[in-house]
């Protein structure tokens, strides 16, 4: 007796933990799903209502939202996708390698400032870069290189999270004894990083890779303070601020189908890596 | 050979400065010196006469546009009361969550795909979050149609045109966005929790409750200390979203001023140095006073989080005795 109602008490209880989390995730998917249709609906039959099944006009959407934007000055959505490389690939592979490298420094030589070096990328790991934003455009202006993706790119090489994560993962799986094996096969020091250490650390490297990219592809303010009004320099977010600029003028189809492109690069590469980024997500948060 | 080896450390360890200097040269340039000229550029006042802006060096800009006036008070309240009405249900909801996800007694079959979907708003940018949900609540946005529909609006009426309202969404947009990254980093936190805790309570007979109260949540200490000063310090610098859902509006009447009723501070910072007459100096003391209201803001989370670790071992030598 007891025993069955303890069972009916437990699947109750699944049940309604099942609801819970289905209702969550109908509301993590519902506005994209939207986006999804309405990029695919003309746009007389998206005003004021929500319709469930996708129409045929998602190419004649693309087509019209590009030849519209040929007659603006505005970057198209083609266009800002492949800024958005320029900036978001260097960035990516500078941030995730001198991360290495600074964290392989800390982690395997014995140095005077070690424990020091080591504190302060402990300790400007919160800094957030809004703050100094005044400050950051006067160095692009300095250098020469304010309106142009430099200042967007180099910084990256500076990240201290990242280099919290390369240590960390050193620190678990990366033996002094291959280190020293390489040294007594008379490989350099540096040819030991490139040729035997990358290698060993690529996990770590994939991972921290996903987020440098996320991070960068995701910047609106950054951008936006360096390339300011250069219409043909626009990134991904900043062209979505365009695109909702010219709202009350374009085409609502069109609009919707613009904004879907935007987010296909990040929901296609979810779609395949998102056990590894949640995985990523989960190693953030045990650091303490 | 232990002399051979003492050697060779000291030969190696300039590699150790080679290796960390980029990062620091780097760090150097694009993020020390910027933070070091904010704070030089704050105290330079500009005035605008018609041949351009001529500069003084003094304190104007805090007396005027700190003390002097409420726009930067008004955007630091709008930015923390934001922060505050998405980090509360945020973190409760990510607590039962993360509770649910690593409970064994009822264990869910799909948590590993329940987690993959919560995350997925974290990982889409932003500004388009933003402009998707403008476009549901503007004029004529489905939200919009569907609330006329429901009579919870006039017609010809529309969400964006009021302030709380405005507000509210903004606040769950940030929730909406956050707590999947929160639920994922707790239930890491619970799994790290030894299990031999669990099973001994459970011997003593303690509920699935007192489990979450007397185990989970004095455990989680740490993880949830570092959420919390993160989430306070990313809060504070809140753009994207409310930028780009509503550009700050709409204007609502307090007293006999008009303010924005969403705009926040790094909003207010980026507006004057967008605007016609770029005002830096401005810009940079509203920068600065944000610099150390995040820096007093996460020293208290952080302080008055540790204080109560003293406690912990104690709880947890009690627990395992």
């Amino acid at each position: 007796m007891n025993r069955v109602e303890g069972s009916k008490k437990l699947s109750g209880n699944k049940i309604f933990r099942n609801c819970i989390c289905i209702f969550l995730c109908f509301l993590s998917l519902f506005p994209f799903y939207l986006l999804f249709i309405n990029s695919t609906l003309k746009s007389s039959d998206i005003q004021g209502t929500i319709r469930i099944i996708p129409g045929l006009n998602f190419f004649k959407n693309l087509k019209g939202l590009l030849e519209g934007e040929a007659k603006t000055s505005n970057v198209n959505v083609l266009q800002a996708m492949r800024n958005s490389l320029i900036v978001t690939v260097p960035a990516t592979f500078l941030q995730v390698y001198f991360a290495a490298l600074t964290a392989y420094g800390v982690h395997t030589y014995n140095f005077r400032l070690k424990k020091a070096a080591w504190a302060f990328i402990y300790a400007i790991m919160m800094v957030p870069t809004q703050i100094s934003i005044v400050g950051f455009i006067k160095v692009a202006k300095m250098t020469h290189t304010y309106r142009t993706y430099i200042p967007l790119i180099i910084p990256a090489m500076a990240a201290p999270t990242t280099v919290y994560f390369m240590k960390q993962y050193m620190e678990a799986s990366l033996s002094y004894e291959i280190i020293e094996a390489a040294r007594i096969d008379g490989t350099t020091e540096f040819g030991t990083f490139n040729r035997i250490v990358i290698p060993l650390i690529k996990p770590a490297m994939a991972t921290q890779a996903i987020f440098a990219f996320v991070g960068s592809w995701n910047n609106l303010f950054t951008p936006t303070m360096i390339i300011g009004n250069e219409r043909k320099k626009m990134t991904m977010p900043m062209y979505v601020e365009a695109l909702k600029a010219n709202d009350k003028t374009q085409d609502m189809g069109q609009i919707y189908c613009g904004l879907f492109v935007t987010v296909l690069p990040i929901l296609v590469m979810y779609a395949l890596l998102s056990r590894y980024i949640v995985a990523g997500v989960a190693l953030g948060g045990v650091k303490e | 050979m232990k002399h051979h080896k003492r050697k060779s450390t000291v030969d190696l360890s300039r590699y150790g400065y080679i290796f960390i200097a980029p990062f620091f040269i780097i760090f150097l340039v694009f993020q020390l010196y910027p933070l070091i000229y904010t704070f030089y550029k704050s105290f330079y006042y500009s005035t605008f006469t018609r041949f351009g802006s001529i500069e003084h060096f003094g304190l104007e800009n805090y007396k005027k546009y700190i003390l002097g006036e409420k726009t930067f008070w008004w955007a630091v309240a709008i930015t923390v009361g934001l922060w505050l009405l998405n980090f509360v249900p945020q973190i409760l909801l990510s607590l039962l969550l993360a509770a649910w996800f690593t409970d064994i007694k009822y264990k869910l079959k799909h948590d590993g795909k329940y987690k993959v979907i919560m995350y997925m708003p974290n990982i889409i940018t932003a500004a388009t979050i933003a402009v998707l949900y403008y476009k549901m609540f503007n004029n004529n946005g489905p939200m919009t149609e569907l609330m006329r529909k429901a009579g919870w609006l006039q017609k010809d009426r529309y969400v964006l045109e009021k302030g709380w309202a405005t507000f509210f969404i903004i606040a769950f947009i940030q929730f909406w966005m956050w707590y999947g990254n929160t639920m994922i980093v707790l239930c890491a936190g619970i799994m790290g929790i030894s299990p031999s805790l669990y099973e001994a309570s459970m011997v003593d007979g303690a509920t699935s409750r007192q489990q979450f109260f007397k185990i989970t949540v004095p455990l989680l200490k740490p993880i949830l200390q570092f959420t919390l000063v993160t989430s306070a310090i990313g809060g504070l610098q809140m753009y994207d979203i409310p930028y780009l859902f509503n550009d700050g509006g709409p204007l609502i009447k307090m007293g006999k001023e008009n303010v924005s009723s969403t705009q926040t501070v790094v909003m207010l910072i980026k507006k004057f140095i967008f605007a016609d007459k770029p005002d830096h100096g401005r810009a940079a003391a509203y920068s600065v006073v944000l610099f150390f209201i995040t820096l007093a803001v996460s020293m208290v989370f952080y302080i008055a989080t540790s204080e109560k670790k003293e406690k912990k071992p104690k709880k947890k030598a009690a627990v395992e005795g």
